[in-house]
């Protein structure tokens, strides 16, 4: 099972520190971790993705709230939300191949933003399939280097049920 | 307080000097050592075991302006002091206070903070750090002592502005005395604790996520608790050191007079219930006694308050008590269903959760069958030894000084290994906090610094160590703090030659093969396990000669070896004016029992 945490915690030294060695030293699994500054100076926000079962999650969420610098930690997954990642691509681009990347770049409303003689980077943001979707389209042409910044998420305004018809899936969503 | 005006003071601010014999302000300047140190001394810390080095040598300076307000105890290894803070801390409730330089003096802290951090108790770590202009640079007796000890505190503060130093002692305080307590590390680089400013003692704390409120449990589970001991046809009590923490030891005690419930302790709990109780079923566990570890085994309600389900209690943890319904109350969300998935988790405060239950409780309907039965298990395998062996076993010492000492209220600290199981068998302990053990960690050395600490804070009190000839090793040097600050802590050193719990593994899973758990010199037999099975008993042949080791640091001490002598000897250790060691002779084939392997099941207990 996969879930989204996002922990509230204190702007101060070492609290990156903190929960990373706590999560490594209790040998819970993390897929993704990324952090940064919110609209508060004095709080940051960490936003996790972890594996494992609902126990797991749950002993992953109160060691969290036990670190007295995590302010928040709030299951960002059992609710509506929207989740993003944003990647960085450099991939080979031949003459012969340009006019495909170029293709795909659109229909995954990516964007080029750099253009060297025979590579192109491509930034695109997105949910974490359309990501890997998108890496797996890629492939093919060569991908010299590729850099991600992990997931983050924030909880929808109004929460509608899933379902519902209410939610437009986002791009690149395969529904089950 | 003019006499707390520091020289350092009058040096750089020649403009106070015409304040040098007024009463000082809180406008004043003043050091972040000596905001430190009065700020330790605002929350009520009398005693503080510092050993000084280049980097806490401002906090030294700091402590002799304290006055006598505040001792100051020098132990002779950071260690000492760090675990005689815990000794202060366990046996008072109070926070301890330890303090070491920075690198080595400050790695030395790290086992004492690991062990606090296991058992819940709550001490405050200072130590000193280098400038802060060269942390990073690899300087002398540098360490980054709060990266290492990052996993081991519940929280953790390098301070780098003098002006924060109030508020992070203050933050310190709540942090390591609030919830469920735990050790907290002040590192303080040496320009911070030279620099000046004006104190603000009464300063806000900034902690956001930390919330100093003892949780309260919902009224709906306590009726959900109540209705299920009511139902309940079998059940036990288990309580641990949570219920200490909490001070609800009375509240237990109602519960168990209110309901007739059999109890049983963990070895952090021994003491919440009388071990004279007639309910009172002693310690379960790996070397708990067979009736607690039957009565769990066939309970089908388990009363579980303040406890971790910690796998030396526990053993294979999906059998432990594999037909009972688990009521689970603990102050720390986390415990609950870490180990072991509880029918009622209660996060809250247990002595919160047991007043309210209390007043709702009633008697399961009929328990007298259950009850009869523990009784029975009871009354039929007791803890047991040998008392005809004609030597002094360690069950007989033990023993021994409980029928002389029971009387004269002692609090009682011990090592690691046989020993501390056996005194937590046939030391019968009536009250809280006067049974002191590291018990999580698992720290040989922790019993004589430990009882150092008890006895600075109960200076007339008898306060025995029960020592093994391995663990005082490890810290045999605070026999010298002992002397020299009049500590006059009694040591009954059960004296094996060997590292006795390891023997017992070698002897039980491994064929006897002696691996490194002779104390003696490699010449001798007993090194490669050839030896007659019971070891020199000639004082001459034995190794260290702990009495004269004793006595060079300036303690009493005896050796005895004839059962005949063992009151005796006691009574000579109990009626000497200063600290004592008592070297007892015992041999090294006891085998603490009973005994359930590790990960195994009650099943699978040893009895012989």
């Amino acid at each position: 099972m996969r879930h989204v945490l996002s922990a509230l915690v204190q702007n101060v030294p070492g609290v990156l520190a903190h929960v990373a060695g706590m999560l490594a030293s209790r040998g819970y699994n993390i897929d993704s971790l990324a952090v940064g500054e919110t609209e508060q100076p004095e709080l940051s926000r960490m936003t996790f993705v972890v594996v494992g079962d609902d126990n797991v999650l749950e002993q992953v969420r109160k060691q969290l709230e036990k670190i007295v610098t995590v302010v928040r930690v709030d299951d960002i997954g059992a609710k509506d939300h929207v989740e993003r990642d944003l990647m960085l691509l450099k991939v080979k681009a031949e003459p012969g191949t340009r006019t495909e990347i170029h293709e795909l770049v659109k229909i995954f409303r990516a964007r080029i933003v750099d253009v060297g003689p025979d590579e192109l980077m491509i930034e695109l943001s997105g949910q974490e399939k359309k990501v890997i979707a998108f890496i797996d389209m890629m492939r093919p042409f060569g991908i010299i280097e590729l850099v991600r910044t992990g997931r983050i998420a924030m909880v929808r305004s109004v929460t509608r049920p899933l379902g519902s018809g209410g939610v437009k899936p986002a791009v690149g969503y395969v529904a089950k | 307080m003019s006499n707390s005006l520091t020289p350092i003071l009058l040096h750089l601010t020649p403009s106070h000097m015409a304040t040098a014999t007024k009463p000082r302000t809180k406008t004043e300047l003043t050091s972040g050592a000596d905001i430190l140190v009065q700020s330790l001394m605002k929350h009520g810390v009398d005693t503080i075991f510092a050993y000084p080095g280049g980097c806490s040598m401002p906090l030294h300076q700091a402590l002799t302006r304290a006055g006598d307000k505040l001792r100051t105890i020098l132990p002779r290894h950071e260690q000492g002091g760090a675990f005689a803070a815990q000794g202060v801390a366990r046996s008072t409730g109070k926070v301890g206070v330890c303090m070491a330089t920075s690198g080595p003096g400050a790695t030395n802290l790290v086992t004492a903070i690991a062990d606090a951090k296991l058992d819940s108790v709550p001490l405050i770590a200072i130590t000193g750090q280098v400038p802060t202009a060269v942390i990073g640079t690899d300087a002398f007796q540098e360490t980054p002592i709060v990266e290492v000890c990052r996993g081991i505190t519940k929280h953790h503060y390098l301070v780098t502005d003098v002006n924060d130093v109030a508020r992070v002692v203050k933050e310190a305080f709540i942090i390591a005395s609030t919830g469920r307590p735990g050790p907290v590390l002040i590192d303080m680089p040496k320009d911070v604790q030279l620099a000046m400013c004006v104190p603000d003692y009464d300063c806000d704390v900034n902690l956001p996520g930390y919330n100093p409120e003892k949780p309260h449990a919902h009224i709906e589970q306590i009726k959900q608790a109540a209705a299920a001991i009511k139902r309940a046809k079998k059940p036990i009590i288990y309580a641990g050191g949570g219920v200490i923490t909490a001070e609800a030891h009375e509240e237990v005690r109602q519960l168990v007079a209110k309901t007739g419930i059999p109890i049983t302790m963990t070895v952090m709990g021994l003491g919440i219930c009388p071990a004279s109780d007639p309910l009172s079923l002693d310690m379960l566990g790996m070397h708990g006694s067979v009736y607690a570890n039957y009565a769990v085994d066939e309970a089908d309600l388990l009363i579980a308050l303040g406890v971790r389900f910690d796998d030396r209690v526990t053993g294979k943890v999906d059998e432990f008590c594999k037909h009972g319904k688990i009521i689970h109350i603990d102050i720390d969300a986390a415990e609950l269903n870490k180990n072991k998935p509880a029918h009622i988790p209660v996060c809250s405060d247990v002595k919160f959760a047991l007043q309210e239950l209390n007043k709702i409780v009633e008697a399961p309907e009929d328990i007298s069958d259950w009850v009869a039965k523990c009784q029975k298990w009871k009354k039929d395998e007791p803890f047991k030894y040998n008392e005809q062996y004609p030597g002094i076993l360690q069950q007989h010492a033990i023993r021994t000084l409980w029928e002389m000492t029971r009387e004269l209220d002692p609090i009682v600290t011990v090592g690691v290994g046989q020993h501390q199981m056996w005194a937590a068998q046939f030391y019968k302990f009536e009250k809280p906090r006067t049974w002191l053990s590291s018990s999580g960690l698992g720290t040989m050395g922790f019993g004589l610094p430990a009882a150092m600490g008890v006895q600075s804070q109960f200076p007339g009190r008898l306060v025995i160590d029960i020592d093994g000839d391995g663990s005082i090793l490890m810290n045999i040097q605070e026999l010298a703090t002992l002397v020299c600050e009049k500590l006059p802590v009694k040591v009954l050193l059960l004296n094996n030659q060997h590292l006795g719990m390891v023997v017992q593994w070698e002897d039980r899973f491994m064929q006897g093969n002696r691996a490194h758990t002779y104390l003696g010199p490699i010449d001798n037999p007993e090194w490669s396990g050839q030896g007659d099975g019971i070891g020199p008993t000639d004082p001459k042949e034995r190794y260290p000669n702990f009495v004269q080791i004793a006595k060079g640091f300036g303690c009493g001490a005896a050796y005895v070896e004839k059962k005949s002598d063992l009151k005796a000897a006691i009574a000579e250790m109990l009626a000497y004016d200063g600290p004592y060691v008592l070297d007892v002779a015992t041999p090294y084939q006891e085998h603490v029992l009973p005994m359930i392997p590790g990960g195994k099941t009650v099943k699978d207990m040893i009895k012989e």
